[in-house]
């Protein structure tokens, strides 16, 4: 991270360096929360929120961590903030907490947050981090939105609960794709979403680690 | 960074203030938004409770509607008797069947709902007039295909005919078993009877693979099969002398003259025990 300027920090995560897709970061709770795009918005939010809170206070303080606790000290930073969240969605948003059950919780598990709280909060000001920690969840959140986009569409026929294509168990055409509400159609939407973004940016197709010997003869595979 | 960091009386200091702060957020945090999450849960359980009496309306306003037509009361499942034992309103079944005092366990056959422990008392709530309540809704719960679904069942004032059912909680399969809540499987269950005109406490009412056909059946979710047994299995058992049984027992005894006389003449011999 030689140069540090804040629209760098705010909008390269989300196409250049985005978590998921580059990173590989974060994928558990993009498989679990993604069937419908009303949850995905919510969680996209909660982990905007806590990345950015947990990004600034981790760097506020970071001239202080003994570096033999910090990640301790890091993980008490996020799993305060979580559960801050957890409480505020059972308070103000109800139906919605029960729809995302465990997962809010699990947000201290996400490696997004504790990457960037270890990788850019713990070296950078606090204003820097805070915008990072945004970006970050944005490059997050757009990757679950358009997860959640195509699940929902595709296998509940509606987009934000709004029906689009009208499913025959409600008397419509439409006959839904079940394996789309399935967490491992989450894999292959993931999937396709970075060979996408890798075609429009070839720099960051990685290069082999090693290259598998030719294996032409049987022979040669005992 | 600075040298003494690392020092034994650093990292303690910085280890115990961050948890005195982190602590006073977080507590706070949580003592501030208690009363407003239990209003949700209570708000949440009681729209569930007139949705499955089908008296909800968006928009309407659950409290009033809530307290005007519907009364709780705790029921003993073994006898079927209201009890004044505990509060309708403080008392939590799910809760009681867990505490050895107001609880029992289950054992192999006899736990078809995969519940493992029941309580001794449970909560009913009536709608309309609590001594003749045109319906009467009652609590469920089973395993599902992943987990535990709790629910709603409400049945009319003779204790046999079904007016709706509904799940608050339950984590099936998004499209397939989770249409537990699909308003048009739901449309299924009205008028469906719970028991034949045998007089015993089995409950006849289950799912049914490819078409209902008597009113004793009702369509299985297509796709899920193991929710539409789990669906099957927590009525059998909460219908039956185990759950409410012995309860809905007292309604029938109440209903049943006028129906024999509705009836043909000839059912009156078979149900005249």
């Amino acid at each position: 991270m030689a140069d540090v300027n804040a629209k760098g920090v705010l909008t390269a995560p989300i196409f250049q360096n985005n978590p998921i897709a580059l990173q590989i970061l974060g994928i558990c709770s993009a498989l679990a929360v993604t069937t419908s795009m009303s949850v995905s918005l919510v969680m996209a939010l909660a982990v905007i929120f806590v990345t950015s809170l947990s990004n600034l206070f981790v760097s506020l303080i970071r001239n202080h961590i003994p570096s033999a606790i910090r990640i301790i000290v890091q993980m008490t930073i996020i799993a305060s903030l979580v559960i801050v969240v957890d409480q505020i969605l059972k308070a103000y948003a109800y139906e919605m907490s029960k729809q995302l059950s465990v997962f809010v919780g699990l947000i201290i598990t996400n490696c997004i947050v504790m990457g960037r709280a270890e990788g850019f909060a713990m070296s950078n000001t606090p204003g820097m981090s805070f915008l990072d920690g945004i970006g970050n969840g944005l490059g997050y959140g757009f990757v679950l939105m358009v997860v959640g986009f195509f699940r929902e569409l595709l296998g509940a026929g509606s987009v934000f609960g709004f029906t689009v294509l009208p499913t025959v168990q409600d008397g419509g055409w439409y006959i839904g794709n079940g394996l789309l509400l399935l967490p491992p159609s989450a894999f292959f939407i993931i999937g396709l979403l970075i060979w996408v973004l890798r075609s429009i940016n070839p720099e960051q197709v990685e290069e082999n680690e090693f290259k598998m010997k030719e294996n032409t003869k049987p022979k040669e595979a005992v | 960074m600075a040298q003494g960091n690392n020092s034994i009386k650093k990292i303690l200091i910085v280890a115990f203030s961050l948890c005195i702060v982190c602590s006073v957020i977080v507590s706070t945090a949580a003592v501030a938004l208690r009363p407003t999450q239990q209003l949700n849960q209570e708000l949440d359980r009681k729209t569930n409770i007139l949705n499955v009496a089908k008296l909800y309306e968006p928009g309407m306003d659950v409290e009033e509607a809530f307290n005007e037509q519907i009364t709780g009361r705790v029921v003993e499942l073994e006898t079927g008797e209201y009890t004044d034992k505990y509060d309708a309103d403080e008392y939590d079944g799910f809760e009681a069947s867990r505490d050895p005092a107001t609880g029992r366990t289950l054992s192999g056959d006899r736990d078809i709902a995969g519940l493992s422990r029941v309580e001794n008392y449970s909560t009913v709530y009536l709608v309309g007039d609590p001594d003749s309540p045109e319906q009467i809704v009652l609590p469920i719960r089973g395993q599902g295909l992943w987990g535990r679904m709790r629910g709603f069942l409400s049945v009319e004032g003779d204790g046999n005919t079904i007016v709706s059912i509904t799940y608050y909680e339950h984590s099936e399969t998004p499209g397939l078993g989770a249409e537990v809540n699909n308003p048009r499987w739901q449309a299924q269950w009205e008028g469906k009877k719970i028991y034949d005109d045998e007089g015993d406490l089995s409950p006849e009412i289950h799912l049914t693979k490819g078409g209902a056909s008597s009113e004793y059946e009702v369509d299985a979710l297509s796709g899920a099969t193991l929710t539409s047994n789990g669906v099957t299995n927590m009525l059998q058992f909460w219908l039956s002398e185990e759950g409410f049984g012995p309860y809905l027992a007292r309604f029938r005894e109440n209903a049943e003259p006028d129906d024999a006389e509705d009836t043909d003449t000839n059912f009156n011999d078979v149900e005249g025990a």
